[in-house]
């Protein structure tokens, strides 16, 4: 079980190589086969000529043709260290037969390479007895028996017995290194990978071995826990039951578990994991290794929200607005009600608006997109007015690894490390590698800020002047001319327009004409969405102009499908305004929501992990998504909920010859997606079910056009704002997830430590912040990262609503700060 | 306890000026954080870590590596009593006793004045003076009972201040920078990044 999920899985080792076995296998390969014409190298491995790339190690040679060398502390993703021991191997030389370490030792050609005589069967189980010396036998309740690298490595390549017969190593066990994070010094065997990936791969150097020598042991400094938004990949890297999860401890066994491979949907990154289940609840998350997206790491909310799934707050059945408020009912009944306001309204043009999609796979935003097509909706939006124009995505589009592999990374929009998390990862190891050069673009500091070339500070609005001046200095001009540049474009200020990043793009692209742009748009599927037509036509018609129209009471209808207004608009006042005026709200949604509440009939919506489809991601990776357990209730899928609303609709109904009216199955919906929808007709069920990592589609969509942006002048009072998300946040996936729900930083307003000064107030004063739009009193905090005269607060978050002061017709928001009371 | 005083900054900042990597200036500023406190405090971490650009848990990790740094405060007088084989088959374990006794404390704590803090030791390179101990790492030889407790005495009364100073002390003069090293880490990471 969940072989796919771990490198270190030990294959089933033949214990029996004999040397007539090895003569045999010579004997076999005689037969001369012509000389590549690559420029590969040839080993011997265990008497059999092999051909490998040059520039790799021995271990990896070894594992990819059979010969498998048993490792702990090696991981493929990670530089070696040679800690473990484990997996030696004769290498012949000229010196003679040496035992070497085989993940420290680069190929060679014509190197002689042997895993499985009597001297390396003899050095791996010295080494493995070692190793065991201290390890406790607890493997009966340890939550890492069963899929347990040292396990599995003891039977296949360990001696079997023991010669210690000393006390072993005691401590306090287990202990929390951070919320999620238990750890048992007592198992670890000091393979350096947790530590590693800590530095190497996250970042976060808040791990490290101390006490060095006869006690070394893993360890935090005091009082300042492991906190880091990639944690759990420590876990799932540990090769023994050292470091384990809060959200699975005790959870299940590893032989209960069953899996399926799917996409995660936490964010656009769509990272490749296994959903494990056992006995039909979702138990556990593990990233996959795929090399196009993620590399085997997840983010710590993609990873841990599952509980979400499991929440008893979960919407099991319809309901119905009744005098007694939302009263659960049967679908017939709640279909019929949401159909019956729907055909009154469809009565006067354009009095239906549709949001959402993005939460959804594409088969369920297709099915939207269509029944908003039948119902002559125009008011539609994948997005909440928190993201950038649909023509984001018109500009020539690059992947992750060519945005990894570029020679300069432009970063003009949100926070990579609080909004898409791998994707920090991703662009952490090219610049950290090397490969790439960065170039920010930011209001304020971000986490990859520190592994930038130049990280160049704007004024919220500014941002195409700050490019103008980059674009006038030498050296700036001289690397973007350099070679490959990927511009990773998103929303990083909701205070301000999208115009300002459309128009810095576009200043960009001027300069730089073969430039490619990543869309770092954030939510699951928002790209499928908007390719699957829930983008609006032009932005009389987007989610804002929606939401106003409903306000000013044009819209009968508001239906929200997996999209909460109320919560994640960045206007809030004009949100409360249009749920207020709109006649009617229908919501299909998988938890309460802040619009839920307010919704005429609600639609329970069967959540991820529940239903099968495709996805795709900010790169137009278009991937399957899975189903493992049975849907929550009598929940069904988006897309199903669309064509059932779509046959009741009288004369606005699917047309008999709609093609989604012969859709039985969701990979039916696949396949009129294929051969419909512009661009995706390489992506038919069989060809993304079949092709590793996913078809990448382009997307048909013009590109977007800036009238350019300036922002408006402003006084010495104010303070331009600037509202960005963390990872954790008040969504419902976070909150509803018990060990993710208290990792939310909370509202506040951070200002640069001088300027709190010069204000007047102490950290931890409540201030007034009053906009053109509103006021509202919060917290204020001293954060350095901050430059003077802006403010920064984080959207969505308890005890603050900052959306109140945001006016989104305005370019950028200004603000008084003053003591407050 | 607490973190560097006004003065170590400036002492620490000079030194790690003179690294062409901050981080390897690491070993002298925890030398200095024990000078002034007499042990390694986690504040004093904290405040390296920020002085040099990295996380604290690489300043412990590092740091606790070396037995001569303490993590808990520790008497002015830090008795190590060696109980390596020469020193034990001279008497190592008796002279330990009667330490014990003569203080009232167990070997790895420190008595309740602050004044002393004993440890047994492993070998201490002076297997040709067994049994031996050291004070504040000046090294005492032969030990007999008698003269543990007149060291004890001479320690209490100050008669020993000139030549043993308290517990962390490094240097009692310490190398000052000339003035023309003070950019000598920068430079030194110029020519490299130049190359």
């Amino acid at each position: 079980m969940s072989e796919s999920t771990d490198d270190t899985q030990a294959s089933d080792a033949d214990e029996d190589v004999s040397a007539d076995d090895v003569d045999a296998a010579v004997d076999e390969e005689v037969t001369e086969e012509p000389e590549p014409e690559d420029d590969s190298i040839k080993l011997i491995i265990d008497g059999v000529e092999r051909r490998v790339d040059p520039g790799g190690l021995v271990i990896d040679a070894c594992n990819e043709h059979g010969s498998y060398v048993p490792h702990f502390c090696y991981h493929p993703r990670m530089s070696p260290v040679g800690m473990c021991r484990q997996c030696l191997v004769e290498v012949e030389g000229p010196r003679g037969t040496m035992t070497v370490v085989s993940c420290m030792t680069p190929t060679a050609d014509g190197q002689v390479v042997n895993t499985a005589t009597p001297a390396v069967k003899r050095a791996q189980e010295g080494v493995l007895e070692l190793l065991l010396a201290n390890h406790p036998l607890d493997c009966p309740v340890c939550d890492k028996g069963g899929e347990c690298p040292l396990q599995d490595q003891a039977f296949s390549h360990g001696p079997g017995e023991s010669r210690y017969v000393e006390q072993k190593r005691h401590y306090e066990k287990p202990i929390p290194i951070s919320d999620l994070v238990y750890l048992d010094r007592e198992r670890c065997i000091l393979c350096d990978r947790c530590t590693r990936f800590a530095d190497e791969v996250a970042g976060d150097k808040l791990i490290h071995f101390v006490s060095r020598g006869n006690n070394t042991q893993v360890m935090t400094f005091p009082d300042e826990p492991f906190v880091s938004y990639f944690s759990g990949n420590t876990v799932q890297i540990c090769p023994v039951g050292a470091l384990t999860a809060k959200p699975y401890r005790f959870k299940a066994r590893p032989w209960d578990l069953d899996q399926v491979e799917s996409t995660c949907m936490g964010c656009a990154v769509g990272c490749r994991i296994v959903v494990q289940a056992s006995r039909d609840e979702v138990i556990r998350y593990q990233g996959v290794d795929s090399d196009a997206v993620n590399w085997g790491w997840m983010c710590d909310r993609g990873r841990f929200n599952f509980e979400a799934l499991n929440s008893d707050q979960r919407l099991s059945e319809p309901m119905i607005r009744t005098e007694s408020g939302l009263t659960p009912t049967t679908w017939n009944i709640a279909l019929d009600a949401a159909a019956g306001v729907l055909r009154d309204a469809l009565a006067t043009p354009e009095s239906v608006g549709v949001l959402g999609g993005s939460r959804g796979t594409n088969e369920d935003a297709y099915a939207w997109a269509q029944l908003a097509d039948v119902m002559g909706s125009s008011y539609r939006d994948a997005q909440v007015g928190d993201g950038l124009p649909t023509g984001i995505l018109g500009y020539p589009r690059a992947t992750i690894n060519e945005a990894a592999n570029a020679s300069t990374i432009v970063l003009m929009g949100p926070d990579l490390k609080e909004e898409l998390g791998v994707l920090y990862l991703r662009l952490r190891d090219a610049a950290e590698k090397r490969r790439s050069r960065i170039l920010e673009f930011s209001a304020t500091e971000t986490g990859l800020t520190p592994y930038a070339w130049k990280s160049i500070r704007h004024e919220p609005g500014a941002q195409s002047a700050a490019v103008a001046a980059a674009l006038s200095d030498e050296a700036i001009a001289d690397q973007l001319a350099a070679g490959p540049v990927v511009i990773v474009a998103g929303r990083g200020n909701l205070a301000e327009s999208p115009d300002a990043v459309i128009a810095a793009v576009d200043a960009l692209f001027d300069a730089v004409p073969e430039a490619t742009v990543l869309p770092a748009l954030r939510r699951g599927n928002v790209n499928g969405a908007l390719l699957m037509g829930m983008a609006p036509a032009d932005d009389e018609h987007d989610a804002l102009a929606t939401l106003q129209a409903a306000s000013e009471g044009r819209l009968d209808v508001l239906i929200l499908v997996g999209s909460d207004p109320l919560s994640d608009c960045p206007d809030a006042d004009l949100a409360r305004r249009a749920i207020a005026g709109v006649a009617r709200v229908i919501s299909v949604d998988t938890h309460p929501t802040a619009s839920t509440q307010r919704a005429d009939v609600v639609l329970p919506a069967s959540s991820f992990a529940e239903k099968s489809g495709t996805t795709t991601n900010l790169e137009g990776r278009v991937t399957d998504v899975n189903q493992k357990v049975t849907a929550t209730g009598t929940s069904r899928p988006d897309w199903m909920i669309a064509l059932d609303l779509g046959v009741r609709l009288g004369e606005r109904s699917f047309p008999s010859d709609h093609p989604l009216r012969g859709a039985a199955t969701v990979d039916d919906v696949t396949e009129i997606v294929a051969s419909t929808v512009e661009g995706f007709a390489g992506a038919s069920h069989t060809e993304v079910k079949n092709t590793v990592d996913g078809v990448v589609v382009p997307a048909h969509v013009p590109r977007a056009t800036s009238a350019g942006f300036s922002p408006p002048p402003r006084n010495n009072y104010d303070y331009r704002l600037v509202i960005s998300r963390k990872l954790f946040d008040d969504a419902t996936g976070t909150q509803m997830s018990r060990s993710l729900a208290n990792l939310a930083p909370g509202g506040g307003l951070y200002l640069n430590p001088l300027d709190v000064a010069q204000l007047g107030v102490e950290v931890g004063d409540d201030v007034t912040v009053t906009s053109a739009q509103s006021t509202v009193v919060i917290n204020v905090a001293g954060d350095e990262r901050v430059p003077r005269g802006i403010a920064w607060s984080p959207f969505n978050q308890a005890g603050a609503s900052v959306g109140d002061i945001v006016d989104a017709g305005a370019g950028v928001t200004d603000v008084r700060i003053e003591r407050a009371g | 306890m607490s973190r560097l005083s006004d003065h170590h900054v400036i002492v620490a900042n000079d030194i790690i000026a003179r690294c062409p990597r901050p981080k390897s200036a690491l070993i002298p500023v925890l030398h200095l954080a024990q000078e002034q406190d007499g042990y390694v405090s986690t504040d004093a971490m904290e405040h390296i870590a920020e002085l040099i650009g990295i996380t604290p848990a690489e300043v412990y990790g590092t740091a606790s590596f070396y037995e001569m740094f303490k993590f808990e405060p520790v008497g002015k007088y830090c008795i190590n009593v060696c109980t390596n084989i020469s020193c034990q088959l001279l008497g190592a374990w008796e002279l330990l006793e009667h330490a014990e006794e003569r203080l009232g404390i167990k070997s790895g704590s420190t008595t309740t004045d602050g004044m002393f803090t004993i440890e047994d030791v492993e070998c201490i390179a002076a297997c040709t003076e067994a049994p031996a101990l050291q004070v504040n790492y000046r090294y005492r030889y032969r030990v007999t009972n008698e003269d543990f407790d007149a060291l004890v005495d001479d320690l209490r009364n100050g008669a020993l201040d000139d030549e043993i100073p308290p517990h962390g002390t490094l240097a009692r003069v310490r190398q000052t920078t000339p003035d023309n090293w003070a950019d000598t880490g920068r430079r030194a990471q110029e020519a490299v990044d130049a190359r």
